[in-house]
């Protein structure tokens, strides 16, 4: 008996007619931090979708175990167009994190208000309660986009390039409140990045992959690998 | 004023008229501030062609107009909807395509059997003197069972709209709720189809939704607004219409037209006051 929540196994993920992902196995284990890195069109969010059951894999098979459901998994997605001019109040978008979880009941009961504020105060935005999502700056939509996230997590949260967009300061906050979120809450989190000093500073475990996987294990593995000097040109030590 | 009204509601056809036309406008303008933001406003547009359509054949065929209309227009939302989301065809594109078809197929079938007439041009902008009394109980009904959907599932129809990737990852069923955002749309539109005109119906749809934006900053009060500026644009339009004899569906799109405007200004103001 493990503690595995997700066993990946001979994955591959076909996208528009092309094999996107081919042959990745690993697995994530309760607690863990999660990096998947590598190059755009590297298959990173190929393999997000899968993890999310939005696409299923071509080959291979997405185990959960230990009773993980798939209402279990927060997610925190790339920003899209259509947000940005939407008419919605941070809370409506926190609050909206619920619904996945809520059985057929049609309206948010205490429990959902309270967990939503309280994931509000966790992240710092309490006070943008009731302002516009799309006036918010980049880092606080993406904080907003978090805590909606959390409302969906009971045990993982999975991220898609998070901090795309950020500027240093307010990517470096992100990263730390993820890293609070892993330990302090006790949620799995896989975080997809292509920043990979970041990842390697901040994860515990490393996916790296171009296709098909290149590395995976553990981060103090991962520094000393091939795979990340070729990337880094050696200059770790800089991190 | 009061002795306006009170001669507007002696007619029991615009009694009828203003009970459904308001119930309506509710439905259009709630479903609206979803459609505009998912950018289906054409959807609207697509769905009243199909609905002249089956209106002419079911005219042609001598049956109740709103039985035939309903299942087919509700078939040409499906339609639509997939066209849109798995897009060999691009979705404006398909609207196009299937609502000129059906404006075709509407035109030519009125032609070759009442003959292009007065019917044609009440069907294409609207007629309050449209609704049989049969019509106007089954659009009561519907139009109530389409505010209790939406009303019921409010909060799911704002994530899907917000953020339909995230909805569908957390495991709501993304898809059932856009059908359900498709099928009510299709209902409401053929209910409001012959009094505002298959030209205009879209409007009441669209206006409402985009006039609140101006203004409100959450899903909440914009979707309040939205009923509520439906309701009164129909109201006053319809007394406009009555007073100087124009059509009806053109006054009221004139009225939506007029708030609009105001909403618009008023919105810049109140960014100005804010940069200040």
């Amino acid at each position: 008996m493990t503690d595995a929540l997700i066993s990946c196994k001979d994955l591959t993920f076909r996208y528009d007619g092309r094999t996107a992902v081919t042959n990745l196995s690993f697995q994530i284990n309760s607690g863990d931090y999660l990096c998947v890195v590598g190059e755009n069109g590297s298959g990173k969010s190929t393999l997000v979708s899968g993890l999310l059951g939005l696409k299923k894999p071509y080959f291979g098979s997405i185990c959960f175990e230990n009773g993980l459901k798939q209402t279990d998994i927060g997610y925190l997605p790339q920003q899209t167009e259509i947000q940005k001019d939407f008419p919605a109040s941070a809370y409506e978008v926190v609050i909206s994190g619920r619904l996945g979880t809520e059985g057929l009941f049609p309206f948010y009961r205490k429990k959902d208000k309270d967990m939503a504020s309280e994931h509000m105060e966790q992240l710092g935005i309490s006070h943008l309660r009731n302002q516009c999502y799309k006036e918010l700056s980049g880092g606080q939509q993406q904080r907003v986009l978090l805590a909606r996230a959390l409302c969906a997590a009971k045990r993982m949260l999975i991220l898609d390039e998070p901090v795309s967009g950020l500027d240093p300061v307010v990517a470096a906050e992100l990263y730390r409140l993820m890293l609070k979120i892993n330990k302090e809450l006790n949620i799995t989190v896989v975080m997809v990045t292509h920043d990979i000093r970041s990842a390697a500073a901040h994860g515990t475990k490393i996916l790296h992959m171009d296709g098909q996987p290149l590395f995976f294990g553990s981060t103090a593995d991962y520094i000393r690998s091939e795979a990340y000097h070729k990337i880094t040109g050696g200059g770790h030590r800089n991190v | 004023m009061f002795n306006l009204m009170a001669e507007l509601f002696s007619y029991p056809f615009i009694a009828r008229a203003v009970v459904v036309g308001i119930l309506v406008s509710l439905c259009a303008a709630l479903l609206g501030v979803s459609l505009v933001l998912k950018r289906y406003s054409m959807i609207g547009d697509g769905l009243s062609h199909v609905g002249f359509g089956t209106l002419a054949a079911a005219t042609a065929l001598n049956v109740a107009p709103l039985t035939v209309s309903v299942p087919v227009v509700v078939l040409a939302a499906f339609l639509l909807l997939r066209l849109t989301e798995n897009s060999r065809i691009k979705g404006d594109a398909a609207i196009a395509l299937i609502s000129t078809s059906s404006l075709a197929i509407g035109v030519v079938v009125i032609s070759l059997t009442t003959g292009m007439n007065t019917d044609v041009c009440n069907y294409m902008f609207g007629s309050i003197l449209a609704m049989s009394r049969n019509d106007v109980t089954l659009s009561i009904v519907l139009s109530i069972v389409v505010l209790i959907l939406f009303v019921v599932f409010y909060h799911r129809i704002f994530a899907v709209t917000f953020d339909e990737t995230f909805a569908r990852a957390v495991g709501m069923k993304t898809g059932l709720y856009n059908m359900l955002i498709a099928v009510l749309t299709a209902v409401t539109i053929v209910l409001g189809m012959r009094m505002m005109g298959v030209l205009l119906i879209s409007s009441l749809i669209i206006f409402p939704a985009l006039t609140s934006m101006r203004i409100c900053k959450r899903f909440f009060t914009v979707t309040i607004s939205s009923a509520i500026i439906s309701a009164a644009c129909f109201f006053v339009g319809m007394i406009l219409s009555y007073e100087f004899a124009t059509p009806t569906g053109a006054s009221i799109v004139l009225v939506n037209i007029f708030v609009f405007l105001l909403y618009w200004v008023i919105g810049i103001g109140m960014r100005k006051a804010v940069q200040k």
